[in-house]
């Protein structure tokens, strides 16, 4: 299979007011065609900022990223056009309605408008989002209907590549599970590849071929999910996926909150 | 360009346009109380114009003052918009956090940056002329000699520098999200300060002149008043013509390249997100 996307040696600092957060501190991996892979990891360990490097939306310092072998700084418009992204923060037009926030979007990656309403129309049937709110302005949907209209956005485009970044955060367990589901209908049909980041353990655990545990900007495990959780055997009786994350991070994900807490 | 990309940056240039549209409709309210400030402006600068007389005490052509003031009050209005709505691309999307889905997608910068223009240019123009008339409406003033045909054919063409300074002035908010549009306004002041906006340029001290010279301000303002107050065509003002020509020539082109530098700058420093 042909390597979806390749980073080789990512490294990313800001600087900000003097300081200097080393966000990336030499990233490499590698996805294959058709595959999902998890990047997981606590907060602030670099997910976002990976994929928006990949997303042509951040200069790396270091390193570089191919996708589908064109290279996300000198080829960035060849990347964007094979691309889509769905992130925490919904990021609409508030007080245009979600048709049109997603006739635009349409409209940006070159679809035809009809073409657009009529995927904008299934998407939405299949999330249960009621086609008459679709005229409101965003402004008016709950945090998690937000969502849902992100997710179609991204979808919409059928990219060769999806980058996911907590796609599911904030949405209820049927629309987490519609979610998961057209994740894997995608995969299996348009054969597209995604970079998925999450908290939920299960979650990656259920949809993610090949995981990356990403912890202070370096990755420091990586392997299939069953693979990861042999490797605890002995050490914890009938580990879980959650345990794979707690043994590679050093910490339990409450206390990883704590902590960005107390930095932040 | 193949003919299937020319197809998708045209669509995505409609979506600009509609986009901006989309926001006038939904905020029609604001701007018809923008509409009434700029009315208000370019009233008091009618009564400046007819005050003069009094002043004086000569008799003056006082339609003709009040027309003259009242031209640098709709130049003022234009470049507002033109500059409101190009500096607000990238203040507004930085502000709505769409600023990221934006510049992901594949659409040419320059595609991105002149739709915008181009529907601002056109609000801006509908705006204007639709001021002149109220007000004209207003002073009752003798519009007869105005050449509108002429004056617009003027706007349209010292647009392209407009634009040009207008992509540059776009950058400030990237670079201070707080800041940037208030800044774009100073400069906008400073702009018309040199470039004649209630006065011939004559009057400035000489190295006001010269600043005066480059800007295309004015020669736009030169180009209106000779269209509405002595019904000029094009091909009379070539003198005041071709000064905007090239200095669209060269700003348009600088001031897109200037962004796209300024992009990959706020891309290494990570800026285009407001939080974080
Ligand atoms: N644009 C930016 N400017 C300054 N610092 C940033 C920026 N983006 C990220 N950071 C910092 O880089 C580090 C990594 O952040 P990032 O958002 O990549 O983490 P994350 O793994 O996605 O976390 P979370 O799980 O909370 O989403 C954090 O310390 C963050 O504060
Ligand atoms: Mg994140």
């Amino acid at each position: 299979m042909a390597d979806a996307l390749l980073a080789n040696n990512i490294v990313k600092a800001f600087k900000k007011s003097r300081k200097e957060i080393k966000a990336l501190k030499g990233i490499s991996l590698r996805i294959k065609e058709g595959e999902i892979y998890g990047l997981l990891g606590p907060n602030g360990s670099g997910k976002s900022t990976f994929i928006r490097i990949a997303s042509t939306l951040l200069i790396p310092d270091r390193g570089s990223i191919s996708i589908f072998g064109y290279d996300s700084v000198s080829n960035s418009a060849s990347v964007q056009r094979m691309i889509n992204r769905v992130s925490v923060e919904a990021s609409f037009f508030r007080k245009l309605s979600a048709v049109e926030n997603l006739c635009f979007s349409a409209g940006l990656y070159g679809i035809p408008r009809r073409e657009a309403l009529k995927k904008i129309n299934g998407l939405a049937e299949r999330f249960g989002l009621d086609l008459k709110r679709l005229k409101d302005p965003l402004e008016d949907f709950s945090r998690g209907m937000q969502q849902k209209v992100a997710i179609v956005r991204a979808f919409m485009t059928e990219p060769k590549m999806l980058l996911l970044d907590e796609p599911t955060t904030g949405l209820d367990p049927r629309a987490k599970r519609d979610v998961q589901s057209l994740i894997n209908d995608v995969k299996n049909t348009m054969n597209t590849t995604m970079l998925l980041t999450t908290h939920d353990m299960d979650e990656a655990e259920k949809l993610c071929d090949y995981v990356a545990i990403i912890h202070l900007g370096r990755i420091v495990a990586s392997g299939r999910p069953s693979e990861l959780k042999k490797q605890l055997l002995g050490k914890v009786d009938n580990p879980s996926f959650e345990d794979v994350f707690l043994e590679f991070t050093g910490m339990s994900i409450e206390e990883a909150e704590y902590q960005e807490v107390e930095s932040a | 360009m193949s003919s299937q990309a020319l197809a998708r940056e045209l669509r995505a240039s409609w979506a600009f346009i509609e986009r901006n549209f989309n926001f006038t409709k939904r905020y029609w309210k604001w701007e018809l109380v923008f509409f009434a400030y700029t009315m208000a402006n370019s009233v008091t600068m009618g009564f400046i114009g007819k005050g003069i007389e009094a002043f004086s005490g000569t008799k003056l052509d006082t339609s003709y003052l009040i027309l003259y003031m009242l031209l640098g009050s709709i130049l003022w209005g234009y470049l507002s918009i033109l500059f409101e709505i190009v500096a607000e691309t990238v203040a507004w999307e930085r502000w709505e956090e769409t600023i990221e889905y934006t510049f992901m997608a594949p659409v040419r910068r320059a595609t991105h940056l002149l739709s915008t223009c181009g529907y601002a240019i056109l609000y801006g123009i509908l705006r204007s002329g639709l001021i002149l008339v109220v007000v004209s409406v207003f002073f009752d003033l003798d519009l007869g000699r105005a050449n509108f045909l002429s004056a617009a054919g003027i706007l349209a063409v010292s647009s392209f520098s407009f634009v040009g300074l207008g992509i540059v002035a776009a950058v400030l908010p990237l670079i201070s999200p707080e800041k940037g549009v208030q800044v774009v306004h100073i400069f906008q002041a400073l702009l018309l300060m040199f470039s004649g906006v209630y006065y011939e340029i004559d009057v400035l001290p000489v190295w006001m002149q010269q600043v005066g010279k480059l800007s295309p301000a004015t020669y736009a303002l030169r180009g209106m008043r000779a269209s509405i107050l002595e019904g000029r065509t094009m091909p009379e003002m070539w003198n005041d013509v071709w000064p905007l020509i090239l200095l669209g020539a060269l700003l348009l082109p600088l001031g897109l390249m200037f962004f796209k530098r300024m992009e990959a700058w706020a891309k290494k420093r990570g800026v285009l997100k407001r939080s974080g």
